[in-house]
């Protein structure tokens, strides 16, 4: 079964259209990139997918849920903002994160925590913005969820934090998962990438594979953003 | 092993080339076992699919094998490594060729560059010897 599906999804803020009929299909085992200028329309279909928005038309499900109470203990969500609470220790956090959801590996995190030798009674509000966006996406992959909806994950470190950021979402890598990663920093994440969607002004423009883009035109899916979105 | 990445080419087709590479130089050994496509997707930073596809092209010619439970496996057969690292010295020959035509070289003027370059090579070492 299909982990996202969207059918005719629009989205109307007022007199903005934000989203206008999009058709996506995300099967299980893909990392996807949802690619798009600033304004088109990314942040309302992932915020949509976990229902933080309700849809103005059309349609969503999640592994065949609508957004609710039950899709969300499959979906595990990074926001474009750090959200988690700047307060507590990273020790509060991992509690925080397993009180909250079922499926959290607590042990998988503290690896990655460890790895990283941030030290377990360090407060999040001590950290730099670098190591925050880190412990966030550390948190966010050590659920076993079935979607992954990444909202910006490289936008504003450095590229050696978006290396990490980015071998962290491939080793953890699951078959029966898919991620969804919005972005516009083509280029960084897409070796990452099974498949692309072009989004633009809320409609969806081009859904394939990076390497049938890379087969088929002859250039990279960050050659190819620049030909569509020239401004 | 290093990998790097062009913008020109399908990441499966460079994975397969970077691989081949890695065999036909020792980085991978013949009869060695392969690391898992996690752990290569993750040193190579590609996508754990596109590392999978590479993996299954090699197999198809016979330059891998998988063992069912075991992994993936070098081919020990010396020959198929040989003809491997025919291909890759082909391709790197073509490459060089079309690159010196678009200069407005001509097969001969390919040699004579090339045995005047081993001369110059061969003339530094004599310099090293002094």
């Amino acid at each position: 079964m299909a982990i996202l599906t969207c059918k005719g999804l629009s989205k109307r803020f007022g007199g903005t259209q934000a989203l206008d009929q999009v058709d996506i299909t995300i099967e299980p085992g893909r990392i996807v990139g949802l690619l798009g200028p600033n304004g088109s329309g990314k942040t309302t279909l992932i915020k949509l997918a976990n229902g933080l928005l309700t849809p103005s038309q059309g349609e969503i499900r999640i592994c065949g849920l609508a957004p609710g109470k039950e899709s969300h203990a499959c979906v595990s969500y990074l926001p474009e903002r750090t959200a988690i609470p700047t307060w507590m220790s990273v020790t509060q956090l991992l509690d925080f994160y397993q009180d909250f959801y079922a499926d959290f590996r607590r042990d998988a995190a503290e690896e990655m925590l460890a790895h990283l030798n941030i030290p377990p009674k360090q407060r999040i509000k001590q950290m730099s913005k670098g190591t925050r966006e880190k412990v966030q996406l550390i948190m966010v992959m050590s659920r076993a969820a079935k979607l992954y909806l990444l909202d910006e994950p490289i936008g504003g470190v450095d590229p050696a934090t978006r290396d990490y950021i980015l071998s962290t979402i491939i080793g953890n890598y699951d078959p029966d998962a898919a991620v969804v990663i919005s972005t516009h920093l083509i280029a960084d994440v897409e070796k990452v990438l099974d498949d692309v969607v072009f989004i633009n002004q809320g409609r969806v423009m081009l859904q394939a594979s990076v390497d049938q883009i890379r087969e088929e035109k002859d250039m990279s899916v960050d050659a190819l953003f620049r030909e569509v979105f020239k401004c | 092993m290093k990998w790097q990445f062009s913008n020109d080419a399908p990441i499966y087709a460079q994975l397969i080339a970077q691989i081949k590479v890695g065999i036909v130089s020792g980085v991978f050994p013949p009869g060695e076992r392969l690391p898992s496509v996690r752990d290569l997707a993750t040193e190579a930073g590609v996508n754990p699919n596109t590392m999978q596809r590479a993996l299954t092209e090699l197999e198809r010619d016979g330059l891998v094998y998988s063992q069912r439970t075991a992994g993936r496996f070098v081919t020990e057969d010396q020959t198929m490594i040989e003809a491997a690292k025919r291909g890759l010295a082909e391709g790197h020959i073509q490459t060089f060729l079309a690159a010196m035509h678009r200069l407005g070289y001509g097969r001969e003027d390919v040699l004579s560059l090339l045995r005047q370059e081993r001369e110059k090579e061969e003339m530094n070492h004599g310099d090293f010897d002094m």
